[in-house]
Formats: C-alpha cells, structure tokens, sequence
C-alpha cells in the first residue's frame, strides 16, 4: 500500500499509456508527462498568487484579496479572465516580431527546466547524465528573452530594466553555479536523481541531506541569495523597482503577455527553488526514517512550497537593495565564499569520516565570514543613522 | 542522416543567413543565437551532451548577452542610411570560400581515417570528459583559463585607461 501510494503517478501513467499500440507507448508516456508538467504547475502557480497576496497583506497587516470566492480563493480565476479579455497593445514604434516572441522565449526555456527535476522516486522526465548542465543551460538562455522584451519595447524604462536585470542575472549565475558545483564535487554526478539517491540515507533516524553539512549549510545559505536575485525577487528586484522603473523590462506589455512574464517569473522561482529542494535538501527524501511512509512526491512539493513561502516572507521583509550594492554583494562576497566553499568541499571529501573534518571545515567558513564581514563593514561608513531635520 | 538532422541543419542554416542578410543590428545577435541554438541541437542529436549544453550555456547565456550588450553600449542600433552592406563584398566572398574549402578538405580527408566497423557515435559521458579536463589534459586546460584571465585584465586595462583620459 505505501509502495503504491509513493507510485501513484507513476503507475496511473503506464496504466494509461498501456492502452496504446506498443509503437506509440514511448512518445505517449513523454507526452503525458509533458502535459502534466504544463498543467500542474501554472495551477500552482495560481495557489501561489493567492499565497503572496494574502501573507504579504498578514506582513503588512492588511486583509488581502477577500472578494472573489470564499477567503479570495477565486481571485487568480479572475486575474486570468481579466489579462485574457484585455486588449493586447504593442506600442507603435516598437519592435513587434521581437515583442511578440519575449514572453513565449522566457515561459518555454524556464518550462524546459523542470524536465531534469526528481518530483518523486522515479518522478523524472528526462533522467539525462548531464542533468544539472541541461537545467543551467535553460536558465542561462531566459536572459536573452529579457533583454529582447526590454529592447523591442523602444522604451527607455524597459531598456534601463532590461540592462539591470541582464547585469544582474549575469553577476548572480556565477555563484548560482559555483555553490551547485560543489554538490556535485561530493556527489561525483551531474544526474539529479544520483543526488537525490545521495542524500537518501539516514543515521540515528536523521538524513543525510547536504545541508546538515558545513560546506552544505554555506552553500546553501549562497544558493539561496544567488537563486533569489536570478528569479528578481525582493530584495534584488531591482530590473522592475516600481519607484524607479515604472515596471521594468515588462512596462509595454499588457494583457496575456504581461501575464505569461508573470507566469514565467512564477515559474522560475519553483523550479529554482525544486533544483535548491534537490541538491541540498535531500530532494523527496523525507526528514527523518520513521516517516519513510509518506509518499515521496509529498515531501518534494513540501520543501517546493516551503522554500516559496520563505521568498514570500522575504518580499515582505526586506528593503530593496541599491544598483552598486548588489553588485559589490555579489562580486566581492557572494562570489569569494562560494569559491572558498569549493576548497572547504574538497577538503571535507578527503579529511576521512572521523569528527575532525567537522571541526576543521566549519572553523574556515566561520572565519572567512567573520573576516570577510569586518573587512567589508569597515570600508563603508554605517553606523547609528542622523536625521538630520528629526533631531 | 535523418530527418531530424535536416531540421536542426536547416534551422542552423536560417539562423545564420538570417544574421548575414538583416538589416537591424539586433536582428542579426539573436538571428546568431538561433544559429548557435541550431548547432547546440546538432550536439545533442550526436549525442554529445556535454557540447550540447556547454554551447547553450556558453553561446546562449553568455556569447549572445555579450554581443547584444556591445551593440547597445558603443553605438546606436539604428541602420545606416547607406546600408550595412561591405563595398568590397567580393573579397569577402572570396575568403569565406577559402575557409569553407579548407574546412572541407580537413573533414572529407579525415573521414577516411576513422575505424572502420566502429560504432557510428562512440559513447562518451559527461564523467569521462570531466576525468580526462581534469587528468591527462589538465595542463592545456589551466593555459586556456590563464590566457582569458589575461585577456580579461587586457580589456580592463584598456576600459581604465580611456576613463582617467576624460577625467583629464
């Protein structure tokens, strides 16, 4: 019963599948799963504007939508009613073969990500060897749809926050990449479902996940500031700073195409946060042994909605940040721990089982922050702020 | 030679006419980047993933960003009024031949030199390619990332320079 209930999907498709002649069963179970994928997370997607809105309102203590259905669950149904029924404008001088093609560039290669993602034990489209490379590919090329929205728009907002997003996009993939890297150091795979596996064991009832770990819990921790400025999210959403760039690379659309920019952000948050779920948080693994019966893909969209809610939390929290400090952040920290992290891996992976290599790996990291940190406060002058007309 | 080979040649063929032939500066960057996304499915379709991806990775996300960017920073996108079109178009003409003739004679010559009775597409996986960056080719690959670091300090050197001149 727990075996079927973890297979459920699993077993539905082939169940389905099987009634096709045998030539068509391969193309069928990769359609299938393709359609699931399609359907199941714009769905999510919906739940999650309503979960925005209405933890946003609790954040700053407002009620949030409450109109549409019952406690506004029905309010993503008339979002979409109303960006389907509203006119669709291109701006006249604007670039409309390029216009036109942004937004579908963004949504099918940040779709193409989740194609690599273990949703569940044997919950896997494409099990390719190169798997982390084949999602970093993907997310490299939503750039370039931003910069073509930006541009086409002929509009010097959008271009300043296509500028900005593509800078910013860019500085942050590096550390995105290099925290991944050394998972895959300790792994030894760039398969996703291998990390999953590797993280699937348990001593004294508690996992083996990546994070329990210290190059694991810093490379985390970078993951995590790296993820959050690649997807534009509060506090590093500076390409579409209302106050500054009326919206960013997306002020010149309306309609459904404002919409599926809307929807491909969503999308990359989730799947960024299911890569992040994967390779530190033990992917569908669960927390500890004895809850080895819940089936795998309820722990993985868990930990998927967990992390949102953590972005969400932080929308709600955080000032933004300013153009210089977001690079200084990126370059000068951000960048110096996640290449040290890759040593403190190395090292952890040859210092043998004993509890030494504990002690030796989380002494460097807490170093290097302290210091990095001091050296960092001391350049710029912050201190008790003066008003100067309050006091 | 299946069918799908033609459509990726195809599809790489368009890109990169379209990126000779129109007349927008930008146009033509991201007519490039189709032509790279055409040769990155040709890996793929081979077989090599680690090319495959490497070259989305590369070509997409940082080569294309990179060419968009320069356009946009040193001079306006608008076309010219006398056509972007090279007078001595000839000459070039003449040297494209000369590498496209050169590039097949070095391919029509070593297909001769493979093994025969070999597998079409011998099996090569991310791992051993990362062994063998790693192992017997390590030497190379450090000369390689220490010629771009050069490279990199050279433009930054060339960037600095030109800002304390204005400053002055």
């Amino acid at each position: 019963m727990v075996e079927r209930m973890d297979q459920v999907f699993v077993l539905f498709a082939h169940w389905l599948v099987g009634f096709l002649p045998a030539g068509w069963q391969p193309v069928a179970a990769v359609l299938l799963s393709v359609v699931v994928i399609i359907c199941l997370f714009p769905a999510l997607f919906a739940l999650t504007t309503v979960l925005e809105r209405k933890g946003l309102g609790r954040i700053q203590n407002r009620i949030g939508p409450n109109r549409t259905g019952p406690f506004g669950i029905l309010q993503p149904v008339a979002d979409g009613i109303k960006s389907l029924t509203k006119e669709d404008i291109v701006p006249l001088s604007a670039d409309a073969v390029v216009h036109f093609l942004a937004p579908l560039v963004l949504v099918v290669t940040v779709f193409m990500g989740f194609a690599v993602l273990p949703m569940g034990r044997g919950m896997v489209l494409a099990d390719i060897d190169a798997g982390l490379l084949f999602f970093f590919a993907m997310g490299a090329s939503t750039e370039l749809s931003v910069f073509m929205a930006g541009w086409s728009s002929r509009n010097k907002y959008s271009l300043l926050g296509a500028m900005r997003a593509v800078a910013q996009m860019i500085s942050y993939e590096v550390p995105l990449l290099m925290s991944s890297v050394a998972v895959v150091m300790i792994t030894g795979s760039l398969s996703l479902s291998r990390i999953v596996e590797a993280q699937n064991h348990y001593t004294w009832g508690l996992p083996h996940w990546y994070i329990f770990t210290p190059w694991g819990l810093a490379g985390f921790v970078m993951y995590a500031i790296a993820a959050t400025a690649e997807t534009n999210r509060s506090p590093f959403d500076l390409p579409e700073g209302e106050s500054e760039l009326v919206a960013g690379y997306h002020t010149e659309y309306s309609g459904f195409k404002f919409a599926l920019f809307f929807l491909g952000e969503y999308l990359a948050m989730f799947s960024i946060s299911g890569l992040g779920t994967t390779l530190f948080l033990g992917g569908w693994s669960a927390p500890f042994s004895f809850l080895g019966w819940v089936p795998s893909w309820i722990w993985f969209f868990s930990k998927l909605m967990l992390s949102i809610c953590v972005f969400i939390w932080l929308r709600g929290t955080l000032p933004r940040l300013r153009q210089d400090q977001l690079m200084n952040f990126a370059w000068k920290f951000v960048l110096p721990m996640t290449l040290l992290n890759l040593m403190v891996a190395a090292l952890w992976r040859f210092l043998g089982d004993g509890w030494e290599r504990w002690v030796i790996c989380s002494a460097i990291l807490l170093l290097a922050y302290l210091a990095m940190g001091w050296l960092g406060m001391r350049q710029g002058h912050i201190g008790p702020r003066r008003y100067r007309y309050a006091d | 030679m299946s069918l799908v080979f033609y459509l990726f040649a195809a599809l790489t063929l368009a890109g990169g006419l379209a990126a000779v032939l129109l007349k927008n500066t930008i146009h033509c960057a991201l007519a490039l980047t189709v032509a790279f996304a055409g040769l990155a499915l040709l890996f793929l379709d081979l077989d090599a993933q680690f090319a495959g991806f490497a070259q989305i990775l590369v070509y997409i996300g940082a080569v294309a960003i990179l060419v968009v960017f320069a356009i946009l920073l040193t001079r306006s996108s608008e076309t010219p009024k006398d056509g972007v079109y090279s007078k001595n178009w000839l000459a070039g003409l003449a040297i494209a031949a000369g590498v496209f003739a050169v590039l097949a004679w070095a391919v029509l010559q070593s297909a001769g030199g493979l093994p025969q009775g070999a597998a079409a597409t011998p099996a090569v996986t991310v791992l051993q390619i990362g062994n063998a960056l790693l192992g017997r080719y390590v030497l190379p690959l450090e000369i390689v990332a220490l010629l771009l670091t050069a490279a990199m300090i050279g433009a930054v050197i060339v960037a600095m320079h030109e800002k304390e001149r204005a400053q002055r």
